[in-house]
């Protein structure tokens, strides 16, 4: 009798927990996609009144929509960028057993370390010391280092499953090394490189601690700005902001569950 | 060779400015007029400082261990259930994961301002006479950090769950051990390995929020990293800001490699009992 009292007391507190857990994962992301549609001028919850007033606002402030564009170019550029560089590497790598090997190994995934706003700041001071104007060109430069650790793990842990007998069957049978490249290796990691640049993407759009130090006036990215219009005031616009990329990033990644599988390998990281 | 582009983008722009951080860090002053311990001397004799730095590991360790309690509960449910739960729970983990930090911020500002859901559900309901200040707390930031950083903590607790053998708590089911007793007794010890892992991700990611930190804290809260963006662009005392950044970072990974260490170690302990 005891013992049921007890198992059911854990059974409640184990339940409630879950529950409260589960609504604190949704909640505030449903928050902001409702208090988006206020027809209100302030952060009023509930809503006094719905619009789509703050959306149609949005398009018209260019000194929001500039920002987002640069941010999708320079997390275009940077997932490009990381994904030749860092899938390369990581097929490099991934079937060397040389002490150099796995040096550059750890060297690559440092990044996700190192609290990257000191990364921010020695990539400021280095580029200030040797005299190198900042630009969008720096900043992309600093989210590739960023970007890249996620791609190593990821296209390294597709190269691992790949069967190497694969490749010298190809190369045997009298493929070229670029044929077999093509034909053999990259489809059979195609699921690694889709969600690896699935994630650099992402991590390039929100990164903040790099862009903090290294956007000037002329790339202004959109975290930063949004950040510091929050900073001056509670906008309402930002709300609208964050409709659209919960909406795009929803978009995402249901693209990149079906080329990809996406959530298996994020999950099993 | 494959590796070489991305080797010597490496070398160019993460090593050589790591490099550079370190030696301007070592100058005396703004003007780079001589090297000198002076602004590791000047961080550790100033209390400010070492409060503000005491207060950002709090704050990581405060979260990491909220998200735990929370976590554990989730994951012996996602455990527990069949592939629908399942499924929606892994939802669930992954949205606010892939969702940007300013937008799940922003929920933060949303939920705690003055005429958020809290305050206004607690003026409707008469439990409170006046709003209370919950955006701009050191309560509020933990909650929005809390939430913002479970999933770190909930994926590798679920995945040594998963890998748990299921005889264990079925042998100590039948020896007649209450649920909360297989909790604390086998699944627990058993699963600690993922949950350090998920305490260090959680108090690591925590820790260097400067986004949630100023936004929620306010600027009345000053932690590391807003210390260092403060030191860097606002007053451009460069060797100091270089040197906090190295002593955060020092303090940070110091205490990831510590535990880490540690737990290896008490994990072994555990193999050969």
């Amino acid at each position: 009798m005891q013992r049921s009292l007890v198992d059911r007391i854990y059974s409640a507190v184990v339940g409630t927990i879950t529950g409260f857990g589960m609504l604190l994962l949704l909640g505030p992301t449903l928050v902001v996609l409702i208090i988006s549609f206020t027809g209100g001028i302030t952060l009023k919850f509930p809503p006094p009144s719905w619009s789509l007033r703050w959306y149609v606002e949005l398009l018209q402030s260019q000194e929001i929509v500039e920002p987002a564009l640069t941010s999708l170019k320079v997390a275009a550029a940077a997932t490009i960028l990381s994904a030749v560089l860092g899938g390369a590497a990581a097929l490099g790598l991934a079937r060397s057993k040389l002490k150099m090997a796995r040096f550059l190994d750890a060297l690559f995934m440092s990044p996700m370390v190192l609290p990257a706003m000191a990364f921010g700041l020695s990539l400021l001071l280095v580029f200030n010391l040797l005299g190198i104007r900042l630009s969008a060109a720096t900043l992309v430069l600093g989210h590739t280092i960023i970007c890249v650790p996620f791609v190593i793990r990821m296209v390294g842990a597709s190269v691992q499953q790949l069967n190497p007998v694969l490749i010298t069957c190809s190369l045997s049978l009298g493929a070229s090394r670029w044929y077999t490249f093509r034909r053999v290796t990259l489809p059979l990691i195609r699921r690694g490189i889709v969600a690896s640049c699935f994630v650099a993407f992402l991590t390039s759009f929100d990164n903040v601690p790099v862009s903090l130090f290294l956007a000037d006036a002329r790339t202004e990215v959109l975290p930063i700005k949004l950040w510091a219009i929050l900073e001056g005031s509670l906008d309402v616009r930002v709300a609208a902001v964050s409709g659209v990329i919960v909406l795009l990033t929803l978009a995402g990644l249901v693209c990149a569950e079906i080329f990809g599988g996406v959530s298996r390998q994020i999950g099993s990281r | 060779m494959p590796v070489i582009p991305l080797a010597a983008l490496f070398f160019a722009a993460f090593v050589l400015p790591l490099a550079a951080l370190v030696l301007v860090s070592l100058f005396r002053d703004p003007q780079f007029s001589g090297l000198s311990l002076a602004q590791y001397l000047r961080f550790l004799s100033d209390p400010f400082s070492l409060k503000v730095l005491s207060d950002t590991l709090w704050l990581g360790a405060e979260v990491a261990l909220a998200t735990l309690i929370l976590a554990y509960p989730l994951a012996l449910v996602y455990v527990a259930s069949g592939p629908f739960m399942r499924t929606l729970i892994t939802f669930l983990i992954m949205l606010p994961l892939l969702t940007s930090t300013v937008v799940r911020t922003f929920a933060w500002i949303v939920i705690l301002g003055r005429d958020g859901i809290v305050n206004s559900a607690m003026l409707s309901l008469g439990l409170w006479q006046a709003p209370a200040r919950l955006l701009y707390s050191w309560e509020g930031m933990v909650l929005a950090l809390t939430q913002i950083q479970l999933p770190l903590m909930a994926l590798p607790v679920i995945n040594s769950l998963l890998r748990l053998d299921g005889n264990l708590t079925r042998a100590a089911e039948g020896l007649g051990a209450s649920r909360a007793r297989i909790f604390m007794t086998v699944i627990l010890p058993l699963t600690l390995p993922g949950a350090i892992a998920g305490w260090l991700l959680v108090f690591a990611a925590a820790a260097t929020a400067f986004i949630t930190q100023t936004l929620v804290g306010g600027g009345r809260i000053i932690l590391m990293p807003s210390y260092i963006y403060q030191q860097a662009v606002g007053v451009q005392d460069w060797p100091f800001s270089a040197a906090l950044s190295l002593i955060f970072t020092l303090a940070v990974t110091g205490i990831v490699f510590a535990i880490g260490a540690l737990s290896r170690r008490f994990v072994r302990g555990v193999d050969a009992a």
